[in-house]
C-alpha cells in the first residue's frame, strides 16, 4: 500500500463524486423543464397554463361531446371535472375503453386557440385499471354533477 | 392437500434458511465450528423445498383448483394450457414465490458449485444469502400466501388479464427474475467478503460467473419485455421510460458496471471497494425495482398488489437490506486492502471511465423514476418521460460509446496514444462517412438519432478490432464474448436511432378496397372478418401488403380482440419482418360511415434493437463459458492461493 495508491484512490473517489454530482445537477435542471405536470380542466383556466408546454390533462369525457372529424381518424371531445371544461383534439386510434362519461388522461399541450392537442390518450386498460391521476377524483360525483348540468 | 403440502414446503424452506443463517453466524463467531459442515447441505435442501412449493403451485394452476384463492382470482378453466402454466407467475403471490424459488435455487447452486472461495467467506456468503431469503419468505408467508384456501371453492375463476395472455408471459418474467435474483448472489458474495475481509482477485474470479449469469438473464429479460410491449400494446413504441421498465434497466446498468469492475479486480487487483459497493448497489436496484413494481405504488399491467400493507413490508425489507449492507460497507470498507495502482491510459483506466459513466446514467434514471413519486407525496402530480430521459441520458451515454470503442483496444497496464489513434482511424473514418451520407440522403433528422446512427457504425467497426491480427480459432471465448456483446450494443443502437429517424406512419380511415402506401409497401384492405379463439372473439382485417412496384405480396391480419373472462378489448398488431425493417399494422374502430381506422407504420431496421439485445446476451454467454472453462483449469492454483491467504489472515 503505497502513498501513490492512496492518492489514486482519492482521485478516483473524486472523479466518481464529480460525475455523480454532474448527473444529479443535470437531472435537477432538466426535471424543472421537462417533467410534465398534471392538470384538471378547472386548473387549466385558473393556472393559466403556457401554450406548448407538455402537460397531462385528466377528467371525464363529457357525454355527447365526442365528435369525429371528416378524416375519420381525428376525434374532438370535451374533458370536464364539474368545475371547468377543456376542448381536446386527438388524432389517432382511441383506446378501447375511451367512451363518453368515462375517465381519461390526455398527454399533450394547449395550443394558442385554447384547445388541448393530445399526443396520447390513456384511458382505463380494464375495469380494474385507472390512470393513477384519476384515482383521487371521485368520478361518480363528477359524473352526477355533469349529468345534472346537462338535464337542467 | 396439494396446497397444504406447498405451504408446508414453504415453511420448512423458511425454517431451513433461518438455520442456515444461525449456523453461519455462530460458526463465523467461532462458537459453533461443528455447525459449519451443515451449512452447504441445508442450503441445498432449502432450494429443493422452495422449488417443490413452486412446482406444487404450478400444479394447482394446471388443475385450476378453484378452492385456492390465488387460482380462483387469476385463472379460469377455459384458459389455454400455456397460460394456465405461465399464469402461475402472472400475479403478485405467484411471482413472489418465483422470486424466492430462484433465490433458493441460486443458494443451492453456490453450495454445490462454488469451490474456490475460502471456507469462512463461503460460510458468510451462504449466511448472507439466507438472511436475504428470510425476509422474502416472511413477506410471502405473512402477507402474500399463495396457497390460501377459499372458505368454499369458487364456481369459476376470474381469469388472467388478457394483456398478459401471450407467449411472452412464459419467458419474460422468469428470465428477468433470474437476473434480478442472480444479483442477490453477487450481493451475498460482497457481504461475505466484507465480513471475512477477503476481497481480492480470487474472490473476483469466484464472483464473476454469477454476475455474468445474472447479467445475461437481465439482458434477455429486458429485450423480451421490450419486444413484448412493442407488439402487444399496439402503440408502435418499444421503450416508454415507464417506471416499470426503468426498474429493470437500473439493475442492468449497475450489473453492467459491476461486470466490468469485477474484470479489473480479477485481472489487476484494483477497484476492490468499488466492486463491493457496486455489488451492493446492483442488488439494491433489484429490490428497488421489486418495490416499485410490486408495492402497488405504480399502476400498470405489472402491478398486481394494491395492498398498502405489502408495500410497507417490501419497503421495510428494502430499508433493512440496503441500509444494513451500507452500514457494513461503511464499517468495513476501510479495512479492505488497497488495490494495485494503475495507469489511467490503459484498459483498466477505460473500464473506470465506463463505470463512472454507467453510474451517472444509473443516477439519472433513478432520479427520473423517483422524482414523480416524491413530488406526488408532496402533492404535485408530475410525469417524467422521454423529453427528460433521452437528452439527459445521452449526455453520458455518448461519451460512454466513445469509451466503449477505445477501451477494448487498449492494453492492460498502459498503452500508447499513437497505437490507439492508429487503430481507431478506421472506425473514425467510417463514422465520418456515415455522417456525410446521412446528412446528404437522410433528410432532416434529429440530433440524437443522427449521432446514434453514426456512432453505431463507428462502434460496430471498433468493437471487432480486438479480433484483428488474431488467429480466430485460437481466440479465447471471453474475447469473442466481449466483441459480440459490444457489437450487440452497436446493432441495438443502430435499430433505435433508425427507428426514431426514419419511422413512417400512416393513419387513415379506410373503406374496404382502398389502398394506402407506407414505406416500401402498398397495402390494400380486402375485408374485415369475424374470427374466434379459445377465449376471445375478434374482428380481423385482411390486408394485402405488396412491395410497391413488385408482384410479391403477403396477407397480414391485424385484429381487434374481445376477451371473455375477464372482459376486455385488446388490439393485436400484425407484423411483417424484413431484413431492412418491419411493417406494423393496427386495426382500430369502425367509424359511423363504415370506414375502418388503420394505423400503419414502416419502421426501418427496428428489429435490430432486439437482435442487438440477443447478441449482447450471446456475448455474455460466450464469456461465461470461456471464463468458466479457464477457471476450472486454474482452480488448483487458486485453491493453493486461497489456502495461503487463509494462513496469512
Amino acid at each position: 500500500m503505497t502513498v501513490k495508491a492512496k492518492h489514486q484512490r482519492l482521485t478516483l473517489i473524486l472523479l466518481a463524486f464529480v460525475a455523480l454530482l454532474a448527473a444529479v445537477l443535470l437531472a435537477a435542471y432538466a426535471l424543472r423543464d421537462q417533467a410534465s405536470y398534471f392538470y384538471a380542466p378547472s386548473d387549466i383556466a385558473a393556472k393559466n397554463v403556457e401554450v406548448d408546454r407538455a402537460i397531462r390533462l385528466g377528467g371525464m369525457v363529457r357525454r355527447g361531446s365526442i365528435a369525429q372529424a371528416a378524416d375519420g381518424v381525428t376525434v374532438n371531445f370535451i374533458v370536464e371535472d364539474g368545475k371547468g371544461s377543456v376542448p381536446v383534439t386527438y388524432r389517432g386510434i382511441t383506446p378501447d375503453l375511451f367512451v363518453e362519461g368515462s375517465g381519461v388522461v390526455a398527454e399533450g399541450r394547449m395550443n394558442a386557440n385554447g384547445i388541448f392537442v393530445a399526443d396520447n390518450l390513456l384511458a382505463k386498460h380494464d375495469e380494474n385499471y385507472m390512470p393513477r391521476e384519476l384515482e383521487d377524483m371521485n368520478l361518480d360525483e363528477i359524473k352526477q354533477q355533469a349529468e345534472s348540468t346537462v338535464t337542467q | 392437500m396439494i396446497a397444504e403440502a406447498g405451504l408446508a414446503c414453504l415453511w420448512l424452506a423458511a425454517a431451513l434458511s433461518l438455520l442456515q443463517l444461525l449456523a453461519g453466524g455462530f460458526s463465523l463467531a467461532g462458537k459453533g465450528a461443528q455447525l459449519a459442515p451443515v451449512i452447504r447441505p441445508v442450503a441445498i435442501l432449502q432450494g429443493l423445498l422452495v422449488t417443490a412449493a413452486f412446482v406444487l403451485l404450478i400444479w394447482l394452476f394446471l388443475r385450476t383448483d378453484l378452492s385456492v384463492k390465488l387460482v380462483a382470482m387469476n385463472s379460469h378453466s377455459a384458459k389455454p394450457f400455456l397460460y394456465k402454466f405461465a399464469g402461475t407467475w402472472g400475479n403478485h403471490e405467484g411471482s413472489m414465490l418465483l422470486w424466492v424459488t430462484i433465490m433458493g435455487l441460486s443458494g443451492s447452486c453456490i453450495a454445490l458449485l462454488e469451490k474456490r472461495l475460502r471456507s469462512d467467506t463461503m460460510i458468510a456468503t451462504l449466511a448472507a444469502q439466507a438472511f436475504v431469503s428470510i425476509g422474502f419468505y416472511a413477506f410471502l408467508l405473512f402477507s402474500s400466501n399463495p396457497f390460501e384456501r377459499l372458505p368454499s371453492p369458487a364456481p369459476e375463476g376470474q381469469g388472467l388479464n388478457p394483456l398478459l395472455q401471450d407467449p411472452g408471459l412464459a419467458f419474460h418474467p422468469p428470465t428477468l427474475y433470474i437476473g434480478y435474483v442472480g444479483l442477490s448472489v453477487a450481493f451475498s458474495f460482497a457481504v461475505g467478503a466484507l465480513i471475512t475481509r477477503n476481497v481480492g482477485p480470487v474472490f473476483a474470479r469466484a464472483m464473476r460467473p454469477w454476475v455474468l449469469g445474472a447479467w445475461i438473464f437481465l439482458t434477455l429479460g429486458i429485450t423480451a419485455g421490450s419486444y413484448w410491449a412493442y407488439y402487444e400494446l399496439g402503440w408502435g413504441g418499444w421503450w416508454f421510460w415507464d417506471p416499470v421498465e426503468n426498474a429493470s434497466l437500473m439493475p442492468w446498468l449497475a450489473a453492467t458496471a459491476l461486470l466490468h469492475s469485477v474484470s479489473v479486480l480479477a485481472t489487476r487487483g484494483a477497484l476492490r471497494t468499488w466492486t463491493i459497493m457496486l455489488a451492493v448497489v446492483a442488488f439494491s436496484m433489484s429490490m428497488v425495482g421489486t418495490f416499485l413494481v410490486r408495492s402497488g405504488i405504480l399502476t400498470s399491467v405489472h402491478a398486481f398488489a394494491v395492498d398498502p400493507e405489502r408495500g410497507s413490508f417490501i419497503l421495510a425489507l428494502l430499508a433493512i437490506y440496503i441500509g444494513g449492507s451500507l452500514v457494513l460497507f461503511a464499517v468495513r470498507a476501510s479495512t479492505v486492502r488497497e488495490g494495485t495502482k494503475f495507469n489511467y491510459f490503459s484498459r483498466e483506466g477505460a473500464l473506470v471511465m465506463n463505470n463512472v459513466l454507467l453510474t451517472a446514467i444509473l443516477g439519472i434514471v433513478l432520479i427520473g423514476t423517483l422524482y414523480p413519486l416524491l413530488t406526488e407525496a408532496m402533492g404535485t402530480k408530475v410525469s417524467v418521460g422521454p423529453p427528460y430521459f433521452n437528452p439527459v441520458g445521452a449526455i453520458f451515454a455518448l461519451p460512454m460509446l466513445l469509451v466503449m470503442a477505445a477501451g477494448p483496444i487498449l492494453r492492460w497496464r498502459g498503452d500508447s496514444g499513437r497505437r490507439l489513434v492508429n487503430l481507431l482511424a478506421l472506425p473514425a473514418l467510417a463514422t465520418a462517412v456515415t455522417l456525410l451520407l446521412v446528412i446528404i440522403f437522410g433528410g432532416s433528422i434529429g440530433i440524437l438519432p443522427l449521432l446514434g446512427l453514426v456512432l453505431a457504425v463507428g462502434l460496430a467497426i471498433a468493437s471487432v478490432i480486438p479480433l484483428f491480427g488474431r488467429n480466430l480459432l485460437r481466440t479465447p471465448l471471453s474475447i469473442w464474448g466481449m466483441v459480440i456483446a459490444h457489437l450487440g450494443i452497436a446493432v441495438a443502437l443502430f435499430g433505435m436511432a433508425s427507428e426514431s429517424a426514419f419511422n413512417q406512419e400512416v393513419l387513415v380511415a379506410s373503406n374496404v378496397g382502398d389502398t394506402h402506401e407506407v414505406g416500401p409497401y402498398t397495402l390494400t384492405l380486402n375485408a374485415i372478418d369475424p374470427v374466434a379463439g379459445p377465449n376471445w372473439t375478434a374482428l380481423e382485417a385482411n390486408i394485402t401488403a405488396q412491395v410497391t412496384g413488385s408482384n410479391a405480396s403477403e396477407i397480414i391480419t391485424p385484429q381487434s380482440r374481445n376477451f371473455t373472462s375477464p372482459t376486455m378489448q385488446t388490439s393485436e398488431a400484425a407484423l411483417l419482418t424484413r431484413w431492412n425493417g418491419q411493417l406494423y399494422a393496427v386495426l382500430g374502430e369502425e367509424n359511423d360511415d363504415g370506414r375502418w381506422q388503420l394505423r400503419l407504420w414502416w419502421k426501418p431496421f427496428v428489429p435490430f434493437i432486439w437482435y442487438g439485445g440477443l447478441l449482447i446476451g450471446l456475448g455474455g454467454l460466450l464469456a461465461l463459458i470461456g471464463r468458466t472453462a479457464r477457471d476450472i483449469k486454474r482452480r488448483r492454483y487458486d485453491m493453493q492461493d486461497s489456502d495461503m491467504q487463509g494462513e496469512a489472515a
